[in-house]
């Protein structure tokens, strides 16, 4: 009973509890479970609300037994990263600095989510505040990969992906800034998407880099990435960037999902390609074989500028990060020195004391780029190199209706293995990064496994506000093979 | 040593806060005055995760303001962050406007003696949210009040066109005169709406040659006073200095200095202008702001005349001394009333007369402004008319404006109710001043001997006319009638 529920997708446990068939209570105590037998070995939650989740549960099924209207995720266990508000829990974004930090205030998606009547299971783990690539920076947790626990889940948002290849939540939330919800979700072998800068509010998640962050799903199929979105998206006047929704409306993303899209044309950036391992490359090109097959047409295009963006990212998301960090002072709220001798003291010991090693690097980085004399010569460049990738998928978009490349060039590393060699773990975020850096949306969907039986994620990206575009392409894909549906050796 | 020759150069940064119903980026209520934070909220408190939301209320007080001022506005104009930490600085960044002001290059005309005036050009206007306030206990902690944090703040930069006291005090004065016109800012003093930083420095003529001494910045002035006086010490202070020192301003000696408000000095605060780098950038949490030519109308169209126009009109036109128009002009809804009653047909030099002298004292017993004691321009100008004419004395006047004020009565109810209105028929007072000549021959004789006697003759025999009709016949025509029976 417990397996075939928990290999339910979120639409199908939505539609049994909206039917009767399946309690939300049963379905969250199942998942419970799953986190008890599980969450050891993996480590995927920094905080679970049993209690609450299952009142919750208890609540939607007593709506339904009551025939009162239901939302769309009526009873459906999610977890989300631990770097969104709630009123309910911790919110510590895996730093010491917020280890005790309880928000007075939900984040949009987590309203959305409640007003949607889904039920949150926990909270989960993340490379400290958001930074970093394998969920290793956590200040708080360790989190490994279901499918191989020597490795790393991927990151930031690591835990959410682990979470739900682990079956420990029927779907989850990320973030992504720079590929951290893409890259964990190719990691772990299941779909994740960054949706258009603006799509959905980022009100109540904690900043990072302000104008490259962006909430999305991390799921198991690419109809339940389309669900949530559903869910998630739309205009927030509490967030001034995200965007009107006379200028970019809100679709229902489920409607037309199983329709091809017409007259596909798929861009590939071949160079960009070769600087994948030999397996992904397969992968990779065997995805693409099954477009062809489908009739659609591939066409070689260059971004002549791609290679710039790790560089500039560098520079754009460390000068917000440390400015959006500067907040964390021991003044408020959060970590303060036990016994600071005068006012300077503590800021400057809360936040040596209360902050990781990479999120140090990342503020003097970032603070060292908006210094004046250096400003015109980083920040400022790295805007107008942002502007010419801005430019080469507007080109790229011209001649083709969507770009397909890997979402990174290895699958999931050891442990250890790049902790020491920040420019290393760098650099696999180079598939990723651009599409923060020009706003566009793009999903990670699972396509293959390696030599070594750990999944291999297909990305693709299309232009902004095309969600529901992008998610059509997804799932043709998705029909035509298993691999989402193949489960971690951990849990078989 | 001779006495030196030197110039006065100052400059003025200068903000006020502007009285919207919320603050600049979120919407807790803009109140003073209240229990330490209790006007807070995430988004102000700098919470994780919160988001600023740009208050469209401030922005358009930003734009009437600079508009009144003369600026340029910008149809493109962004928000910047300014990083520095301070207990107060929730964020340890204050949303701010670096390169990109919404406005910039205007001017303020201010009155000197004589009726003058003079262009103080405006550098820049800018908005940004205000910080919080640390408190300082006498018991070696501090606190922090955080309701202040993210109240709108116009900030505005004058080139250094000022070479006196009095002429930074002008101007100050009629900044604060031109908000509360425009109804953008309180304005109020005491409660820190509006605080000064004066940039002093001298030109000396020494042996021929022009000496600048080193700029002097005051911080946090919120009087006229403060500021009118701390810079007549800063320029008594620095010519002192230069005369000991032969100190020049160079780059890197500009200091800061507070005032000391009990003792009436400048004190040293930082000795070297500090390498400030504030890491100016825009803010990614806000989106630019664009001015379209419709909004731009829409605000022009509020715009009113300035205050400093309508004094000079008030002396032009209705005769009044530059004193009484300045007095009338330094309330919006004082000159509004004003006006009203003028146009009613009130006589305006009887209405200044009226409001200026009862009405003020009364708006002051009631903590009110004269518009607000509830009488109507109509039966102002009425009450001026009757003076004018003589129906009723100056002195009646007083009293029926407070019983106007009152009762709500009519001035001629109150006149007739109170026996207020005088007599001023030429027959019925002839047969009054015949029975006190008969009565009095020793002041009448007194009066036609003329010399030193006459004039108090003349007076006495006024005074008793005055006494028989109870005070209520008009003196001029009595002093008519005197005068054509004494010949």
């Amino acid at each position: 009973m417990s397996d075939e529920l928990l290999n339910l997708s979120c639409k199908e446990l939505r539609d049994a509890i909206a039917a009767g068939r399946v309690k939300s209570v049963a379905a969250t105590e199942t998942v419970f479970e799953q986190i008890e037998k599980y969450e050891p070995s993996v480590g995927a939650y920094i905080s679970t609300f049993k209690e609450q989740a299952l009142t919750q549960a208890r609540q939607v099924d007593d709506k339904i037994t009551k025939g009162r209207p239901i939302g769309a995720l009526a009873g459906v266990p999610v977890a989300i990263k631990d770097n969104m508000c709630i009123t309910f829990g911790a919110t510590t974004c895996a730093s010491k600095i917020l280890e005790n930090f309880h928000a007075p205030y939900n984040a949009a998606v987590v309203e959305r989510l409640l007003a949607a009547d889904a039920v949150i299971v926990g909270k989960t783990n993340l490379d400290e505040f958001a930074m970093g690539s394998s969920t290793e920076n956590s200040g708080l947790k360790k989190t490994v990969n279901p499918w191989d626990l020597s490795r790393v889940p991927g990151g930031s948002s690591g835990g959410s992906a682990a979470a739900v290849a682990a079956r420990m939540c029927f779907a989850a939330l990320g973030s992504d800034t720079g590929g951290s919800i893409r890259q964990p979700a190719s990691f772990c072998g299941t779909v994740g998407l960054k949706p258009t800068y603006g799509r959905v509010s980022r009100f109540g998640l904690v900043a990072y880099g302000s104008s490259l962050d962006q909430i999305g799903p991390v799921t198991r199929t690419v109809a339940d990435t389309a669900l949530i979105l559903n869910v998630i998206a739309g205009h927030d006047q509490k967030d001034s960037t995200s965007i009107s929704e006379q200028i970019a409306p809100v679709c229902d993303y489920l409607e037309k999902l199983d329709e091809p899209p017409k007259g596909l044309k798929i861009g590939i950036v071949p160079q960009l390609n070769e600087g994948a391992e030999q397996d992904v490359r397969k992968a990779i090109g065997e995805a693409l074989e099954v477009y062809r097959n489908l009739g659609v047409e591939i066409a070689e295009i260059t971004m002549p500028h791609f290679d710039y963006s790790i560089a500039a990212y560098y520079l754009i998301a460390t000068a917000e990060a440390s400015s959006n960090l500067a907040r964390y002072d021991g003044v408020h709220y959060g970590y303060r020195t036990p016994r600071p001798n005068d006012y300077i003291e503590v800021y400057s010991k809360s936040r040596a004391e209360g902050f990781g090693g990479e999120v140090k690097r990342r503020i003097m980085l970032g603070t060292y780029v908006l210094s004046s004399g250096y400003y015109d010569a980083y920040y400022l460049k790295a805007l107008k190199v942002r502007n010419l990738i801005r430019g080469d998928f507007t080109k790229a978009f011209e001649s083709c209706n969507c770009v397909m490349m890997p979402v990174s060039p290895t699958t999931a590393f050891k442990i250890g293995e790049k902790i020491d060699d920040p420019l290393q773990m760098y650099l696999s975020d180079v598939y990723t990064i651009a599409a923060n850096l020009a706003g566009v949306p793009a999903i990670s969907i699972p396509c293959g496994f390696d030599s070594k039986n750990l999944p291999v994620g297909l990305q693709i990206l299309t232009p902004a506000f095309t969600e529901e575009k992008l998610l059509r392409i997804a799932r043709m894909y998705e029909k035509q093979n298993q691999w989402h549906l193949k489960k971690p050796a951990l849990i078989k | 040593m001779a006495q030196l020759q030197y110039k006065a150069v100052i400059g003025l940064e200068i903000h006020v806060h502007l009285c919207t119903e919320t603050k600049m980026f979120c919407s807790c209520a803009l109140e003073y005055g209240l229990e330490a934070n209790s006007r807070v909220c995430p988004v102000c408190l700098g919470m994780p995760g919160v988001l600023p939301v740009m208050n469209k209320h401030a922005f358009e007080y930003a734009m009437l303001t600079a508009l009144a001022l003369n600026c340029e506005i910008s149809r493109f104009t962004k928000w910047d962050r300014k990083s520095y930490y301070y207990p107060d600085l929730p964020k340890n960044y204050q949303i701010s406007q670096y390169d990109l002001p919404m406005s910039r290059n205007g001017f303020i005309e201010i009155a000197l003696e004589g009726g003058l005036t003079k262009k103080i050009r405006i550098i820049r206007v800018h908005l940004e949210e205000d910080a919080g306030k640390n408190l300082h206990s006498a018991k070696g902690f501090s606190q922090v009040d955080l309701n202040r944090a993210g109240a709108p703040l116009l900030e505005i930069v004058t080139e250094p066109d000022m070479n006196s006291p009095e002429e930074v005090r002008a101007l100050a004065v009629e900044l604060q005169r031109i908000v509360r016109h425009l109804g953008v800012s309180e304005a109020d003093m005491q409660k820190g709406h509006m605080r000064f930083e004066p940039n002093i420095n001298l030109v000396i003529d020494k042996d021929g040659k022009d000496c600048k001494t080193p700029i002097v910045e005051v911080k946090n002035l919120n009087s006229f006073r403060a500021l009118e006086r701390s810079v007549a010490y800063e320029i008594a202070r620095q010519l002192d200095e230069f005369a000991e020192t032969g100190l020049v301003m160079e780059i890197g000696n500009k200091t800061t200095r507070g005032w000391d408000d009990a003792n009436e000095i400048t004190v040293l605060q930082r000795e070297k202008e500090e390498a400030h780098d504030y890491r100016y950038f825009p803010d990614p949490d806000l989106v630019p702001v664009e001015v379209s030519d419709q909004w731009l109308e829409q605000i022009r169209s509020r715009l009113c005349e300035l205050p400093i126009k309508k004094q000079m009109r008030y002396v032009s036109d209705y005769g009044l001394s530059d004193y009484d128009a300045g007095v009338l002009t330094a309330e919006r809804a004082m000159a509004d009333f004003f006006e009203e009653v003028v146009k009613d047909g009130g006589e305006p030099k009887r209405v200044c007369n009226l409001l200026t002298q009862t009405g003020l004292k009364l708006a002051n017993e009631k903590g009110c402004s004269v518009a607000e004691l509830g009488i109507k321009p109509k039966d102002m100008a009425e009450l001026a008319k009757m003076v004018e004419d003589g129906q009723v004395s100056a002195t009646a006047s007083t009293t029926i404006f407070e019983k106007i004020v009152e009762t709500a009565k009519s001035p001629i109810q109150i006149a007739e109710e109170f026996n207020l209105v005088q007599k001023s028929d030429a027959g019925e007072l002839g047969k009054i001043v015949e029975q006190v000549l008969k009565d009095n021959p020793q002041a009448v004789d007194d009066v036609k001997s003329g010399g030193k006697k006459s004039k108090k003759a003349r007076g006495f025999l006024l005074g008793q006319v005055m006494q028989k009709t109870g005070g209520r016949a008009n003196p001029k025509v009595v002093s008519e009638i005197l005068a054509k029976k004494l010949t």
